[in-house]
């Protein structure tokens, strides 16, 4: 349940509703929970359609890079 | 070339470092996961297998839909079967059994209108899209989930919604943690303190416990890193709480989803944890501004005494008493595909989890 991956913001739309991309899929994420509000090219952790965090960059693509080598790792394995 | 943090190498490295730490102790170390993500991710990995006789895991209370007592799932149940209801809720949700083995699944086979968002505000749409039906909510969820619940409520109010309503199951992580340190049930010498919970609270929320609590993210480095802290802490005695996910988490957490949660919900006075019982102030009710929207105050719904199955054993597994192994059930009766306990049920639960991963040796 308490999933959550960087994505970066690719276009803030009305209402607090921002295009997100996370690991090159697209989709709506609410903004309402982040104050101040982010801007397009920050990255965000999503959790349940919404940004809960922001993330500097370095940090997210560190995280996006863990996130990488895990599911790498699932397919060599084989699991 | 930035090091593979997730490779063998690496992993090996800190399992060396980590033994040697143990060895030197004399004994194992008990360490527990509060979060079923972590509980998911030590499995995934094999890092329980990896550290076998030197570190013993504790499965934590931490997975949402596990700790669902029955008589709410006998709610969403009732709830989902009143005429002219669309009943939404996060598809972990669905497959959990409720007292007579029926699950919100069998209720949409059997014609109730029951629908999985990834988002709750796909509910706040549906209601907006279906004015002359009623939509409910059902949220779950630790510290992480509730922020989008508060949300969704001043959405509905905002927007005068009537037919929209919420079922609040939000859970606390800190009366659970209390109640596992003081019944003694289990002796821990240090937790891995949840990642995305703390992103929320902040790591000011564990402060007042008297244990070691790490705090990481949910890859196989994040995990052996944490747990590498841990023993530092309990090599030099001491009991406090280190943030290994800077990354992500801050000592004072998301304040605008503090905000929220503190706008729309109140402490309930009691609430019942599967495998727990009753705990005091371990849970949210939608508060009184809110009440239009609350389900649980709208509908009369009547439950009979909720009843566990005989023989699942999920009450012990959620409270780190019995492994998923010790079941009589497990991997026979109740698997993945046909759940008996919730434990089976979210990917997060330590017995689905055992199902899955029984196998994984870790680059043995």
């Amino acid at each position: 349940m308490c999933l959550a991956i960087p994505s970066k913001i690719v276009e803030i739309l009305d209402n607090n509703i921002a295009i997100v991309d996370t690991m090159g899929v697209r989709r709506k994420a609410s903004l309402e929970l982040l104050n101040p509000k982010p801007k397009v090219g920050d990255y965000v952790l999503l959790h349940v359609g919404f940004a809960i965090e922001v993330l500097s960059e370095e940090d997210a693509l560190e995280s996006l890079k863990l996130f990488e080598e895990a599911l790498d790792y699932e397919n060599e394995f084989e699991l | 070339m930035k090091t593979n943090l997730n490779s063998k190498e690496v992993i090996l490295k800190a399992k060396d470092t980590i033994i040697k730490k143990v060895e030197k102790l004399g004994k194992p170390i008990k360490v527990m996961e509060f979060c079923g993500g972590h509980t998911h991710a030590i499995m995934r990995y094999g890092i329980d297998k990896l550290l076998k006789g030197y570190i013993e895991f504790i499965h934590g209370p931490g997975c949402p839909v596990c700790v669902a007592s029955m008589d709410r799932i006998d709610l969403a149940i009732e709830l989902a079967k009143i005429p002219n209801t669309i009943f939404t809720t996060y598809g972990d949700l669905l497959r959990v059994p409720g007292s007579h083995r029926k699950s919100l699944l069998d209720m949409r086979a059997l014609g109730c209108d029951v629908r999985s968002v990834y988002s709750c505000l796909e509910a706040f749409d549906t209601a907006l899209q279906n004015p002359n039906k009623n939509v409910v909510f059902f949220a779950i969820g630790f510290e992480t989930t509730t922020p989008p619940t508060a949300v969704l409520l001043k959405k509905a109010k905002e927007h005068k919604l009537k037919n929209l309503f919420v079922v609040s199951n939000h859970v606390m992580t800190p009366p659970a943690v209390r109640y596992i340190l003081n019944s003694g049930i289990s002796h821990i010498d240090g937790i891995i303190g949840p990642g995305h919970v703390s992103v929320i609270t902040g790591t000011k929320i564990y402060e007042e416990f008297d244990v070691s609590i790490v705090i990481s993210g949910f890859e196989a480095f994040d995990i052996l890193k944490a747990i590498n802290m841990l023993l530092d802490q309990h090599i030099k005695g001491e009991r406090k709480v280190e943030n290994a996910y800077t990354r992500a988490v801050t000592e004072e957490g998301n304040k605008e989803a503090q905000k929220l949660i503190e706008e729309t919900l109140d402490t309930r006075d009691s609430f019942s944890w599967r495998g727990i019982g009753s705990l005091p102030k371990s849970a949210l009710k939608i508060n009184d501004d809110y009440e239009i929207f609350d389900a649980e105050k709208v509908f009369d719904v009547k439950l009979p005494a909720s009843k566990e199955h005989p023989l699942c054993i999920c009450p012990k597994v959620i409270t780190g008493v019995s492994k998923p192994t010790d079941c009589k059930l497990f991997g026979n009766l109740c698997t993945p595909e046909n759940p008996i306990g919730s434990c089976m049920v979210s990917s997060e639960g330590a017995c689905a989890a055992y199902y899955k991963y029984q196998e994984v040796e870790l680059c043995m």
